[in-house]
């Protein structure tokens, strides 16, 4: 019986890949633990094995293919005596149906057939810190990150980057990339395994006068090291009266990332937004990555710089200028609106950005609102918004209890409570330990039909 | 020595027989000359009576909080600011008066901190825990035990990516050497060669467990065996073998051959803080102590040994020392307390 061989996931977050090789030709006998192509993920580059024995009967995927999503059949894979016919019947079945987008989530929306509205228009706003006529260039997030780094590491000898994997594997999430090679090993620093060793010791070298940039893997694992991140990097400039500080970024992956448990999981944009002496980043798109990166680096204060392991792979447009800065502590209204303020950030925008754009079609106008930073909030921007609107919506991935749609919402009814024509709501992450099973991660998190029931509530329409 | 020989990159290349080396040449002792015995003798009073008179203030309610004399450890820290060099740094615990005297830092400054006043070193933020110096090169007062032994590190860190040629001196007690982080440090210190002395003080104390009850092998010199750094104990109530061990360590580090470890065997006279009775130790121990070991009292006898003091230029020099703790104490309890506004301030840049 002839097997198909599927394209493989090599990481948690890996949706498709390059089918960079194929080191087995057609007719070439296999057997279990061949290599038999090469897959080049956004991360890396990884040999498949075969798993089964038999002779390679037919390549359905030609070397050099891009965006090859994960589970699509490559590779038909004869047992010995099977005739190569067999490996066209195979070919020919259909793609399991693993190989698909995770399924809508907006049909989870309501479908109560309100008074229908003619879809109202959606106004994008241009960033300001952008002069009009730059030139815009697609970017990953992750490449925005790593550009960052290198142009800060150029222009200032004391910028150095130190964490587990960052220099020779180039980055665990290949944020690192290319760091190496230009700056070399005294200022690229792979570390053992000790978040809090290593953390305590880069928050001396910035009292000392360095300029460290710390990676966490993940900032799951800047647990063990939060000691250093709070008592020794946040409160020294208040309790040396001013005369010294940790000038540093701590930054790495945070929040959910895929199917990784519940150790692994977790937002911690209220933990540290809650202590003075700190600011904390939490960026969604690659130019906001880019420009908030740069600022951090430059901020005299320890600042937390929050990635999200699965926008590293995202595009956006970034502009092409000398020195692209955003400034910390400014929110970005994203779209014009009239009926509902959304604030969100980080993942949360992928879901925002879905029911905004749903909403448009059905005749809501949603005024969306990117955060960027979580400390200092930028309430100005959220409170002028919610005097126009009326009512708003929080969408974070965090937990909901003490979340920072908490704090904000407390704030708004404090500055803004005549302006309010409903309560204030959040979409969060549900108050539960990350999940394995995929449904009920998908449970866990957010989705778009939330939000949409969200808006729907506040503005009366459900 | 200027220290120009500081590696760039962390290479591998002591062998047992250099670590040996270093174990077996450090000194015991060294002889103090006169002005060093002279200069000893007025460092160490002028921390003994500061220390008293802090614990007198709390006493009067005038310090809050906690507060952790230094009475007893004096010649430790005496004996490394003496072998120490310009812009090499100190960082060390929350028991951490006596260094910041040591390394040259105002009394005012420093009693108006415990007070909590307007011209403490940390504008009266700080508190007895926390006060820093740039110019000192002192880098706290961690109230975290074990947390200023990675910060150390980290000095070190700079000093080598800077090629500045500097040592960091990073005290401890018995107590935080138990700590797992001050074991991650000695991993990188040691992969990475960086110039740094660990300092553990043993008072035989950690609050109020003995270092028997605490830790499953009491000879913290060796707690840097498994990762190649090399150590010693010193006699640490004896300022001339502290000044020795150090100058050995010194030129270790600044050699480029990685971390050094100092287990200095000292005493605290006083309990843990001033809130502490010590009651799980007996008054013979202390006694003895005080009577056999006290650091003051050797380099005195010494001195009138020698003939290179008398009874009456002792007594100068304690009046001179009473005077400035003194002044420091008036200081401290005139000085007002800070603005209001001081609250919002310093938090960030």
């Amino acid at each position: 019986m002839a097997i198909q061989i599927l394209m493989p996931a090599l990481s948690p977050t890996m949706e498709e890949g390059k089918l960079s090789k194929w080191v087995k030709q057609e007719g070439d006998a296999v057997t279990a633990g061949d290599v038999i192509a090469e897959i080049e993920t956004d991360k890396a580059t990884m040999e498949v094995e075969a798993v089964d024995e038999g002779v390679l009967g037919k390549i359905l995927i030609a070397e050099g293919t891009e965006d090859v999503k994960v589970n699509t059949p490559i590779a038909v894979l004869l047992e010995e005596g099977e005739d190569a016919s067999a490996a066209d019947n195979v070919g020919s079945a259909p793609a399991p149906a693993a190989a698909e987008a995770p399924a809508p989530v907006a049909e989870a929306a309501p479908t109560t057939p309100a008074a229908p509205k003619a879809p109202v228009d959606v106004v994008e706003l241009a960033d300001p810190e952008v002069p009009a006529g730059t030139e815009m260039r697609q970017t990953t997030v992750r490449e925005a990150l790593r550009d960052a780094m290198a142009e800060e590491m150029r222009a200032d000898e004391r910028v150095f980057l130190m964490g587990e994997e960052v220099a020779q594997y180039q980055g665990a999430y290949k944020i690192s990339q290319g760091l190496l090679d230009e700056f070399g090993e005294k200022r690229v620093i792979d570390t053992p395994i000790t978040e809090h060793g290593f953390t305590g010791l880069a928050v001396g070298a910035a009292m000392a006068g360095l300029r460290p940039i710390v990676e966490y893997m993940t900032f799951n694992f800047a647990m063990q090291a939060i000691d250093h991140i709070i008592n020794s990097a946040a409160k020294t400039l208040y309790m040396s009266g001013g005369q010294m500080g940790a000038p540093m970024v701590f930054r790495g992956a945070n929040g959910a990332a895929a199917r990784v448990g519940a150790q692994h999981s977790q937002d911690y944009a209220a933990w540290y937004a809650s202590i003075p002496g700190l600011k904390v980043v939490q960026p969604y798109s690659a130019a906001d990555a880019k420009g908030l990166l740069k600022a951090a680096i430059r901020d005299p204060n320890p600042v937390i710089f929050l990635e999200n392991e699965i926008l590293y792979g995202q595009s956006f447009d970034v502009p092409v200028m000398d020195d692209y800065i955003v400034p910390i502590g400014k929110a970005k209204v994203v779209r014009e609106g009239s009926d509902v303020t959304i604030v969100s950030w980080s993942m949360g925008m992928t879901y925002a950005t879905k029911a905004a754009d749903e909403l448009a079609a059905q005749g809501i106008s949603v005024e969306l609102i990117d955060l960027r930073t979580i400390r200092p909030l930028d309430m100005a921007t959220i409170l002028q918004s919610v005097r126009k609107t009326g009512r708003l919506v929080c969408v974070e991935e965090a937990f909901p209890i003490c979340s920072v749609s908490s704090e904000i919402a407390f704030q708004v009814q404090r500055d803004a409570f005549d302006y309010l024509d409903a309560p204030i709501l959040h979409v969060t992450g549900k108050d539960v330990p990350m999940p394995y099973a995929a449904n009920l991660e998908k449970l866990a998190l957010p989705n778009v039909g939330e939000v949409i029931d969200a808006v729907k509530a506040v503005t009366y329409t459900a | 020595m200027a220290g120009t020989e500081t590696k760039s990159s962390g290479g591998r290349s002591k062998g047992p027989s250099k670590a040996a080396g270093a174990l077996k040449n450090v000194p015991k002792t060294v002889e103090f000359n006169q002005d060093e015995e002279l200069k000893a003798y007025r460092e160490m009073l002028m921390i003994r009576r500061f220390e008293e008179k802090a614990g007198q203030l709390y006493g009067m309610g005038l310090i809050g909080g906690f507060c952790h004399l230094y009475i007893g450890q004096e010649a430790v820290v005496v004996g490394m600011e003496m072998a120490k060099e310009q812009g090499d740094q100190m960082i060390t615990s929350y028991r951490d008066h006596g260094h910041m005297l040591a390394c040259g830092m105002d009394p005012n400054g420093v009693m108006a901190e415990l007070t909590g006043r307007k011209g403490g070193l940390s504008k009266g933020k700080g508190g007895s825990m926390h006060m820093f110096s740039k110019e000192a090169e002192f880098y706290g007062g961690h109230g975290i035990v074990g947390a200023q032994v990675a910060l150390g590190t980290g000095l070190a860190f700079a000093n080598r990516y800077k090629e500045n040629g500097k040592v960091s001196m990073a005290f401890f007690g018995d107590g935080a050497a138990n700590q797992g982080q001050v074991y991650e440090s000695f991993n990188m210190a040691k992969l990475w060669d960086l110039p740094v002395i660990y300092v553990i003080e043993n008072n035989k104390y950690g609050m109020g467990t003995s270092i028997e009850r605490a830790s499953s092998t009491t000879d913290l010199s060796q707690r840097g065996a498994s990762f190649g750094i090399p150590g010693v104990q010193v006699d640490g109530m004896d300022v001339r073998a502290v000044k020795a061990a150090t100058d050995y360590a010194m030129q270790w580090c600044r050699e480029g051959n990685g971390p050094y470890i100092l287990e200095m065997i000292t005493y605290r006279y006083r309990g843990h803080s001033m809130s502490d009775p010590a009651k799980y130790r007996s008054k013979d121990e202390v006694q003895k102590m005080r009577s056999e070991h006290d650091p003051i009292e050797q380099v005195r006898a010494r001195l009138l040994e020698k003939k290179w003091a008398d009874e009456d230029s002792l007594k100068a020099i304690d009046k001179e020392v009473r005077a400035i703790v003194a002044a420091s104490a008036e200081f401290a309890q005139n000085d007002p307390e800070p603005d209001a506004s001081e609250l919002y301030t310093d938090i960030t840049l």
